[in-house]
Parts: C-alpha cells; structure tokens; sequence
C-alpha cells in the first residue's frame, strides 16, 4: 500500500514542472542579475501585449474608414493647444487617432516580424541541416546559393523583391498577399545565417558516437537529423533569432517608409512615419514622432534583450 | 598565392554573373519593352520589326550573353521612363551618393575608434557602460528615422542647417562635388550624420572588443611594466594591433551604406543613386533598376575580394582556402 503511493509520488519529483527546471537553470540567474535585460523584457511585454490588446484599449479601428472624420484631422497631443481628450497623442492627416494607429501598427510589426523568423529559421534549419549531413552537391550549392545571396546587401534584395513582387502580382492579391511579399523578402536572404550556423554544427556533431550508434541501430535519417543533432544545435540560433526579430521589424518599416512595404490603408509604423514625413515642415511633428518613438522602444528593447542573450550564452565570457 | 588568386577572382565572376542572371531575367520578364517603346498605333509589322531589332527573337542565353557583355562595358540600355541612356543617369547620379558615402564613411571612423577606446579603457566605470549600453540603442534605431529627426531638430526648430538636396555643386569635367562650396558642405553634414550612426556604433564596439582583448596580450603588461605612459600604451601601442578588423570592417561596410543610402537619400532628398533607384521602382523603369543591381553589386563583391586578397597577402596562412 505504502509503496504504491509511494511510486504514485515519485513522477512529480523525477521530473520536475518546467518552470522549477527554468529557475535552475544559468540563464535565469543570469537574467534577473541584469536590469538592463529585465527592464528590455518588462518594456517589450508591455508593448506586445498592448499591441494585441490594441482593440480593447483604442477608441476606433484606425483601420475602418467609416470611423474616421476628417473634422477631427490633424488634431495636436492632448498638452498642446487644441488637443482633446479622446486623441491622447493627437490624429494624423485623415481624422486617424495616433495612438491606436500606432498600436494597430506595431501589432502587424511583430507579426511580420515574427513571421519572417520562423520562415526564415525553419527553411534554414532544414537546409543547413542537408548540407551538413550529405554534405557533396548538395552542399556545395545551398553555401553557394548562400554566397550570391549575401554578396548583396540585404535592404537591396528586401526592397528590390517587394517592388518587383508588386508588379507581378494581380492586382487582386496585392492587398492581401502584401505582408507574406514582406515575409518572403525578408526571410530571403535571412535564411542564410541560420543555414550556415546549422551546417558547421551539424559537421561537427556527424560524427560523434551518438549519432553514429543512433545510425546503427537504424534510427532514420530524418529522426536522427530533428532529434539528435538539431536540439544541439539551437543556442547559437536563439540568439540570431532575437536579434533576427528585430531586424524584420526594421527592414519591414524601412520598406513601408519607402512605399514599397504594406498598401497605405493597411497599419504599419513604416507609412505612418512616410506620412508624416511630408508635414514635416508644416508643423505637424506629432504624426511622425510617436509612431517612431514606438518603433525604436521596440526594436530596442528586443536588441537589448538579445545582446544579454549572446553574453549570457557565450561560455567564454562566464 | 595564384591558385588562391585565380580561385577567389573566380568566385567573384561567378557571384556577379548570377547577379547579372537576375537582373537580366527582371530585365527581360517583367513587363514587354517593346509595348512600352512603340506608341499605340503602330502596326504588328512594325512591332515585329522593333522585336527583330531589339533582339528579343534570338534564344535564352544569346540574349544572356549580350546582357552581359553590354553590362560589362557599363552599357544598360535606354531608361523606359524618359528615353535617356542609363549608364549617363547613373554617371550623373554617383558623385553625390560617393561623396555621402566616404564622408559618412570617415565620419563612423573618427567618431567610432576614439569611442571604442574609452569605452574599453573605461570598462566597468558608469559612463563606459551606459555608452555601451547606448550603442546598442544606435545599431537599433532605424536610419530614415533618425533622418527625419535631425531635420526636425536642426532643419525645422533650429534652422541651422538645410534639410533637404545637395546645395550648389561645382563641375569638375563629369563629376560634380559638393565639397567645393559652403552650401554644399553644409548640405552635406546631416546625410552623413544620419548615414554613418549605425556605422558608429559597429565601428566602436568592435575596437572595444578587440582592445578589451589586446590588453590583456603579453606585450602591454611588459610595456607597463617598462613604465610606458598611459595614453601611449592605449594609443600607440593597443589600439595599432585593433585596426586591421576595423579596416575589413570598414571595406566591407562600403557596399551597405551605399545600399543604405537609398533610404537616407529619400529622407533627405539627396539627388543620388539612390534616389534615381526608389524613382526608378515607383516607375517601373526596368533597366535603371537592373544597371543599379549590377553596380552595386559590383562594388560590394569587388569590395569584398579585395579584402580577402589583401588578408592572403599579410597572412600566408589563409592562402590554403
């Protein structure tokens, strides 16, 4: 009786919750002793969640043209002359409340983001992991695919692919397929670093007895590649991923500041700074600085976070 | 040293020739020249006639080959959007983004290393830090952003310099400088400004890398011991042992601000390179678009091999690669 209540515990304690193993792990002591890294992780939940939440916080859909009024245009921040309540940090050209124009815009941000890393990872996991494994032609061609890619550098093939992509679309789908164009632009030349870490990885760990006694007792391939040699391979590519993330954010806002990103009735940081660029010396600051100001807290704060990770992560360092 | 040579100059030919390959699928697929160049009413004979002489009957790779060998003597054809010959656009365009580009260039060098030297002497002081610190806000902070902020700060509030164009140019045969008058200098500060942040910051905390690691070498602690002073240990005798990486750093980094230019001159309306490019793609001007590929791409790999030839011949070890 007593034994098996005894077994009946025991599960709880061999393995325990993810949380208990997460706080006795290097990484979270290493966390909660950087300010720098918990303010940057406190900053960018704020902005996540507020941006998800953007809905339920703002006043209208910035995005619905029936709620806009062009009497409310150009209204001033609430601490300036003329600014009213209900657009706390002014409207921009066509009656749109900043504030929810800009959390609107930061929620496709992350998204796109988002999005452009896992392509980007995932597709350069894969290949990295071919070419380090089979390595021969195979080899040989995604690292020189690999070498033209990057022999450009990436705005241009991000900016020239979203231009040409418009042009060869219908016009039906330009609207529609316009952040998977980004996505793709992006994740284009950004796959290339992820491929690359994977495949010196994966050379190494080929050959070690783990892989070669899984070979021998005929595990297949692809389970040998996804379950033995991958999960060695993913602290080097956390960190590129962090930094990754925000650099999709940046490249996707550069794009839409150029008018070759999201159509203009779609939210984006990017068209609402193009916007507000062309009342720049008409007066009208506001339009351009807080979708900016928005833009840098978050890119900052995911670039913080993922410097801390590097060193954090770095063994020569601890 | 010559297999090396002829290996890494062969690679490059090759990486420009895929380049090529691109810009002349762009230039051959999207969108028919032939329509854009005949006016409405010219008959399917004349079409034809405008198909046979342009070339577009012969095969694939004919047509690939003279891509090429037009491209390689700097010829792209005529600009759809105003019939001009691209190679003269571009050739009135380059002086501008070429000067923004070395002025920005020397600008991240004498901001950057004089940084990276204090903030790796100083390590582990509060002002070191928070510059570290900050210099991550630099790589993060977007270009066109903080472009429109220094206009909005200097051009609009304080009105102390211009915000926008080039000022006045002085002709010097084809190429035109804006280095010459005061206007144009002027012009001038702000771009680059904008340009060279992101390369500040790259440039200062890689010397602050490298100095944290050379001064900890053997050679520094003999020379303070034999009583060197301070400011020659960190000056003469560390920060010469960084500046290799910073010189790669530097000539790699050329090719992107060139294609960063791009943003910063919509920013700031610098009659560059870039600029014809973002008016190129609102147009739908193929061949500008495709010649401003090619160029930049040739000057990125050139750029790169250089750099790569130049490490084989300090380093005999790298040869072997």
């Amino acid at each position: 009786m007593t034994i098996v209540e005894q077994t009946a515990k025991k599960p709880a304690r061999i393995t325990p919750s993810w949380i208990s193993r997460l706080r006795e792990t290097d990484l979270w002591w290493s966390f909660w002793h950087h300010p720098s890294a918990v303010i940057a992780a406190a900053l960018l939940l704020l902005l996540v969640a507020s941006a998800f939440f953007a809905p339920w916080i703002v006043v209208q859909n910035p995005y619905d043209l029936a709620s806009l009024d062009l009497l409310n245009a150009e209204i001033p921040p609430i601490w300036m002359d003329g600014g009213q309540w209900r657009f706390l940090i002014g409207t921009d050209t066509q009656g749109r409340d900043l504030l929810s124009a800009v959390l609107y815009g930061s929620r496709a941000s992350i998204i796109i983001g988002a999005a452009s890393v896992a392509v980007s990872l995932v597709v350069g996991s894969v290949l990295g992991l071919i070419a380090g494994y089979y390595g021969k032609w195979a080899d040989s061609l995604l690292m020189r695919a690999g070498d033209v890619l990057l022999s450009m550098p990436t705005m241009l093939i991000a900016i020239l692919v979203s231009a040409l992509a418009r042009q060869a679309l219908p016009a039906s789908l330009r609207e529609i397929g316009a952040s998977a164009v980004i996505v793709f632009a992006i994740s284009l030349s950004a796959w290339v670093q992820y491929a690359r870490t994977v495949r010196a990885l994966t050379l190494v760990e080929r050959n070690k007895e783990y892989v070669q006694a899984a070979r021998l007792i005929r595990v297949p391939t692809w389970r040998i590649l996804v379950k033995h040699i991958l999960p060695n391979t993913t602290t080097p590519l956390l960190v590129t991923a962090t930094l990754n993330f925000g650099l999709g954010i940046l490249i996707e806002a550069t794009l839409s500041f150029l008018g070759v990103g999201m159509p203009p009735e779609q939210p984006s940081l990017g068209t609402l700074i193009r916007i507000g660029n062309q009342y720049l010396f008409s007066g009208q600051w506001w339009i351009v600085l807080f979708p900016g100001l928005q833009l840098c807290l978050l890119v900052v704060s995911i670039n913080v976070l993922g410097d801390w990770l590097r060193d954090a992560l770095n063994p020569k360092l601890r | 040293m010559l297999a090396f040579l002829v290996k890494r100059v062969g690679n490059a030919i090759l990486v420009m020739l895929t380049v090529a390959f691109f810009a002349f699928l762009i230039f051959r697929f999207l969108g028919d020249p032939v329509e854009l160049m005949v006016n409405e009413s010219a008959t399917q004979v004349e079409r034809d006639e405008l198909r046979a002489r342009l070339g577009l009957n012969d095969s694939f790779l004919a047509q690939y080959v003279r891509f090429v060998g037009h491209a390689a003597q700097g010829e792209f054809g005529l600009s759809w959007r105003n019939q001009q010959s691209v190679a003269t656009l571009i050739a009135e365009r380059f002086p501008a983004t070429f000067e923004l580009v070395i002025i920005a260039t020397l600008l991240s060098l004498l901001i950057g290393i004089p940084l990276g030297v204090f903030t790796a002497i100083g390590r582990g002081r509060w002002w070191a830090e928070s510059l570290q610190l900050s210099s991550i806000v630099g790589v993060s902070l977007p270009s066109f952003f903080v472009g429109i902020i220094l206009i909005l700060v200097f051009s609009v509030s304080l009105g102390w310099l211009p915000g926008y164009g080039r000022g006045e140019v002085v002709k010097l045969g084809w190429w035109s400088t804006g280095l010459l008058t005061a206007s144009g200098r002027a012009a001038l500060v702000l771009p680059a400004l904008s340009l060279s942040l992101f390369q500040i910051t790259l440039v200062m905390r890689l010397v602050r890398a490298e100095m944290l690691e050379t001064l900890r070498a053997d050679f520094i602690k003999f020379a303070r011991a034999r009583g060197v002073k301070h400011r020659a240990l960190w000056f003469r005798h560390a920060l010469k042992n960084c500046l290799m990486p910073v010189i790669t750093l530097t000539a790699m980094q050329v090719g992107n601000l060139i294609a960063f230019a791009l943003v910063t001159e919509t920013v700031f309306q610098w009659p560059g390179m870039g600029m014809l490019f973002m008016q190129a793609v609102t147009f739908v001007d193929i061949p500008v678009m495709a010649a401003y590929l090619c160029i930049v791409s040739f000057i990125f790999v050139t750029l790169n091999t250089l750099v790569d030839i130049a490490y084989a011949v300090i380093d005999p070890r790298l040869r072997a690669a």
